[in-house]
């Protein structure tokens, strides 16, 4: 069948949006952005506080002022966006496909995938209790407030204590909502002391370490949080935090196959999946990067694009990064080799290619739920943690 | 003033408010929520139960069996989504395993003819990711999954349609029974007058019964506490796998539902607290144990939701239906873990049992009657989507058509939760992530609130 695009990438995000800037600037004739919702731009769209775009525009910016200008970059670079059409599945280079009109298909030369990520919610964590209002993820919380304006609640309980979770603080200070504690399961909390100071710190937020939710409590409106070790928390909001699951349903219905424990889908050093011709970029394949590295990665898997369009190219076969505890995933991104511990350790971690050893880290503490990279490793095939 | 007042909206008084309607009669429906529904009749395992596993003789193993033939030939034409899988019930060990054929025996006492004890292999090649150690299995090729959201919806839809008055947050509180009328009279001094009273209070159905002079059963509520999975495990599965009950233990089954995902559990906990619909630390991790057990693969898929629902448990082992002519009252009590099922067929019964009592009533022709069609719900099912709009629950696949269809429907969704068992916003596997905001603000633009009451705030 002769495909109607040379490009097609699914979701309109900043690796999505990167990408197919790229694709255009190298000449691609046409290449569209399927995009789900009304509106381009992905999770910065409501994302109101700075943090986003030191890596790929030099500059610090806002989530909406950069979904902004990635979504203006595109349509100047002739790429089409078409939005409210969500992907349902694809066979090859054949995408299924529904949005106001129905349903129809498109069928592209290449496939990118850039569906990002979302937190895992309340049920996804098993959290005991009721069921009432006022339970919400970083996510839902930012659209509440920066989309639509509204007020969330008086006092709030915050889960997790990543960058993100600090992000929350911020978010529910601004929409006037007093945080009255973080809570993480880990001994500490795993952000930068900077931003901790300028959110928790700020807002004397204490952070309970060590535990977790026990048992939500409230019928029709959240009352308290009980703790793993017995303590109760009043509030009438709680906020789950980070906890990253790729929306991977596409990549998996399509039969691709993932890493275990990421939950993303395999790739190589070049955005590869296992199918020719279906790339995946983004959050989607590494859980969770900042928004500047997907951007990145949409900006470089475009050279592997081109490479597939016009010489076939690909890859003989598709291997994850073998990893073991407590090393929790690798896998390739635009700044190198990005992975993550499962638990605050110190030692050194090994790259290798084969049986070659490539590199060896410094020694130093990993801190779990930080994103960490080493650079410049092309064909990485383990990373191991020496003590 | 108005003949017949049912008490409770659950799937059981919507049901019989509907059947009253087919009939010369003026009914109300008084339900204690703001919603019809949303007690019990929304968390519970919705299966479509064949009665083969009921006590022989009993009346729930009637109204069951009548039930299920009454409510499978209804569903198609009212929009609620069965789907014909069928279940297997499967022995883990060989105590199980010898109580198959008495299982078979009591299917074939109890008028169902079509169930089969099969040997392990067989099991295994029905369901190839069950986990190991399967000694045995019995198909029972006519349980069906049916969306328990939609049913009761349906029914009140009927119901206010051909002339009910349904009265939500009347929570009835007391009652004065004169000799010719009974005036009902809510929390909020609301009153109500009618000839005749419906019992269909469920877990408060004792509480009820009392209030009328009578006694004879307690509820004693047993938590059933769920599991849902995410839609990317449905393929696990092709049909409801039902424990075997023994004397120590009624077990947990695993289910497809007609949304297209797969449930685990439900447990089952004696309470006290008829409120107490949270799950527990305990209660997660009995049904994961059971779980990675039955279908191991299970426990690699995410969690889309838990719940627990409470069995109107009494302390007999049947329903507790009884007529009353001194109080013009009928009582249907004790409808603990099969009430989806047989909902039908106990409002055929209430109509049988106000005549007994005094009522009587002639059918409307069928010219006089307004039937409704809700949109199915279920997964094989055609969806809003598939015909295009735009899709604000991407997870669920629900268009903005179908929110604002649900709070300007007949029986309209008064909150998020009303608003899921119509359309199954905020339903799926996201939970809200990415729609929450907009779905609030969309409500809130059909009806004019403040997008804060959709959120739950006020
Ligand atoms: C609450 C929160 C706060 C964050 N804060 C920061 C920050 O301060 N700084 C920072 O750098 N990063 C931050 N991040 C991380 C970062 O913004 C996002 O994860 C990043 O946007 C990921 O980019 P992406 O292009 O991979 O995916 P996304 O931005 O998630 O975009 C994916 C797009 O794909 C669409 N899509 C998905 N499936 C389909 C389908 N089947 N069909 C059509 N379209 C589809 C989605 O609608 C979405 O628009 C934050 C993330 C979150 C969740
Ligand atoms: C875990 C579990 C699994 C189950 N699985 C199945 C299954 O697979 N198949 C099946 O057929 N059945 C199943 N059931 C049983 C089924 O759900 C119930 O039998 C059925 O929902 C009972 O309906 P109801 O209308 O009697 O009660 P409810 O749904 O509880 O309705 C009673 C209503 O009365 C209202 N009310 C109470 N007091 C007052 C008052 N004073 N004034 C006004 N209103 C009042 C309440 O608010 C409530 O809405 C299951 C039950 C549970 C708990």
């Amino acid at each position: 069948m002769t495909p109607d695009v040379d490009v097609a990438i699914v979701g309109a995000g900043p690796a999505g949006l990167s990408a197919a800037i790229e694709l255009r600037r190298r000449g691609v004739g046409r290449v569209v952005v399927l995009e789900r919702e009304q509106v381009a731009g992905g999770i910065p769209r409501h994302t109101a506080h700075l943090g986003y775009g030191a890596r790929d525009l030099h500059r610090m910016t806002t989530g909406p002022r950069y979904a902004a200008l990635l979504t203006r970059r595109a349509e100047k670079a002739g790429v089409e966006i078409q939005l409210g059409r969500s992907v349902q599945s694809f066979v090859g280079g054949q995408l299924f496909t529904t949005g106001a009109s129905g349903q129809s298909q498109i069928q592209a030369h290449a496939v990118v995938l850039a569906t990002g990520v979302r937190e895992r919610p309340r049920a996804a964590r098993l959290v005991p209790g009721d069921r009432p209002a006022g339970v919400l993820t970083t996510g839902s919380l930012q659209q509440f407030t920066t989309l639509h304006h509204q007020r969330v609640g008086t006092r709030a309980v915050v889960v997790g204590a990543e960058h993100v979770s600090f992000s929350a603080v911020l978010t529910l200070a601004h929409a006037g909502c007093k945080v009255a504690a973080m809570v993480t399961a880990l001994p500490r909390h795993q952000t930068y002391a900077p931003l901790r100071i300028a959110t928790a710190g700020r807002h004397r937020v204490p952070i309970h370490t060590g535990v977790t939710v026990a048992e939500i409590v409230g019928r029709s409106r959240v009352e308290a949080v009980v703790l793993t070790d017995g303590r109760r928390i009043e509030c009438d909001t709680i906020v789950f935090t980070g906890d990253w699951i790729p929306d991977h349903e596409l990549a998996r219905s399509a039969g691709l196959p993932m890493l275990s424990i990421a939950k993303s889908p395999i790739i190589d050093d070049g955005w590869h999946t296992e199918q020719s011709g279906v790339f995946a970029i983004g959050n989607l394949v590494h859980p969770a990067e900042t928004a500047d590295v997907c951007a990145l990665d949409g900006r470089a898997v475009a050279e592997h694009v081109m490479d597939w369009l016009t010489l076939g190219r690909w890859p003989a076969a598709v291997a994850p990064i073998n990893v073991s505890s407590p090393i929790a995933w690798a896998a390739a991104s635009s700044v190198g080799v990005t992975f993550r511990v499962e638990q605050f350790v110190t030692g050194s971690i090994e790259v290798s290619s084969g049986s070659e050893v490539r590199h060896r880290t410094k020694r130093k503490q990993w801190i779990p739920n930080r994103a960490y990279h080493v650079k410049g490793f092309t064909d990485c095939s383990e990373l191991r943690f020496r003590r | 003033m108005f003949d017949v007042a049912v008490v409770g909206g659950g799937v059981v008084g919507c049901a019989v408010a509907r059947e009253l309607t087919r009939h010369r009669l003026t009914v109300a429906l008084l339900e204690a929520r703001n919603d019809v529904g949303a007690g019990t009749s929304k968390a519970n395992t919705a299966i479509l139960h064949t009665g083969f596993d009921a006590v022989p003789g009993s009346t729930e193993a009637r109204l069951v069996a009548r039930g299920y033939g009454l409510l499978s030939a209804y569903a198609p034409a009212a929009g609620i989504s069965v789907e014909a899988t069928g279940a297997v019930l499967v022995a883990w060990d060989d105590e199980q395993a010898a109580n198959l054929p008495a299982l078979a025996e009591k299917a074939v006492a109890n008028e169902y003819m079509d169930a089969e004890v099969i040997d392990a292999h067989a099991v295994r090649q029905l369901e190839p990711n069950l986990g190991d150690g399967v000694t045995g299995g019995m198909v029972v090729p006519g349980e069906y999954l049916i969306d328990p959201w939609t049913t009761p919806i349906a029914f009140a839809t009927e119901a206010v349609l051909n002339g009910c008055e349904l009265l939500t947050r009347f929570d009835v509180a007391r009652c004065a029974v004169g000799s010719e009328s009974t005036v009902l009279t809510a929390t909020d001094g609301r009153k109500v007058q009618t000839r005749y009273v419906v019992n269909a209070a469920g877990l408060y159905g004792d509480t009820l019964h009392h209030l009328f002079g009578h006694a004879g059963f307690t509820i004693r509520p047993r938590r059933g506490e769920l599991i849902v999975f995410d839609k990317l495990a449905r393929p696990l599965l092709q049909r409801t796998i039902l424990p075997v009950p023994t004397a120590h233990t009624k077990g947990v089954l695993v289910a497809p539902t007609v949304f297209g995902n797969i449930m685990l559990g439900p447990t089952a906990d004696e309470i006290e607290d008829r409120g107490a619909t949270g799950s527990t630390r305990t209660g997660i991790d009995t049904l994961l144990a059971k779980g990675h057990r039955i279908l191991p693969a299970l426990m690699h898929e995410e969690v889309t939701a838990v719940y627990a629902g409470l069995r109107a448990a009494t302390e007999h082992s049947d329903y507790q239906l009884s007529a009353h002519a001194e109080s013009r009252y009928v009582c249907l009590g004790g409808i603990r873990s099969t009430g989806l099922t047989s909902s039908m067929a106990l409002a055929e019964q209430t109509v049988a049992l106000l005549a007994s009592i005094g009522l009587t009533t002639t059918m409307r022709e069928a010219d006089e009657w307004l039937s409704a069609r809700m949109t199915p719900l279920g997964e094989a099912d055609e969806r809003p989507y598939q015909r295009g709009g735009a899709v604000v629950c991407q997870c669920e696949r629900v268009t903005a058509g179908e929110i604002d269809a649900a709070i300007t429907s007949t029986v309209p969704a008064n909150d998020v939760d009303g608003l899921r068992r119509r359309t199954r916003v905020l339903a799926g596997r996201c939970q809200g992530f990415y729609c929450a905001a907009n779905v609030c603000a969309l409500a809130a633009q059909s009806d004019g609130r403040a997008m804060s009451e959709w959120m739950g705030l006020q």
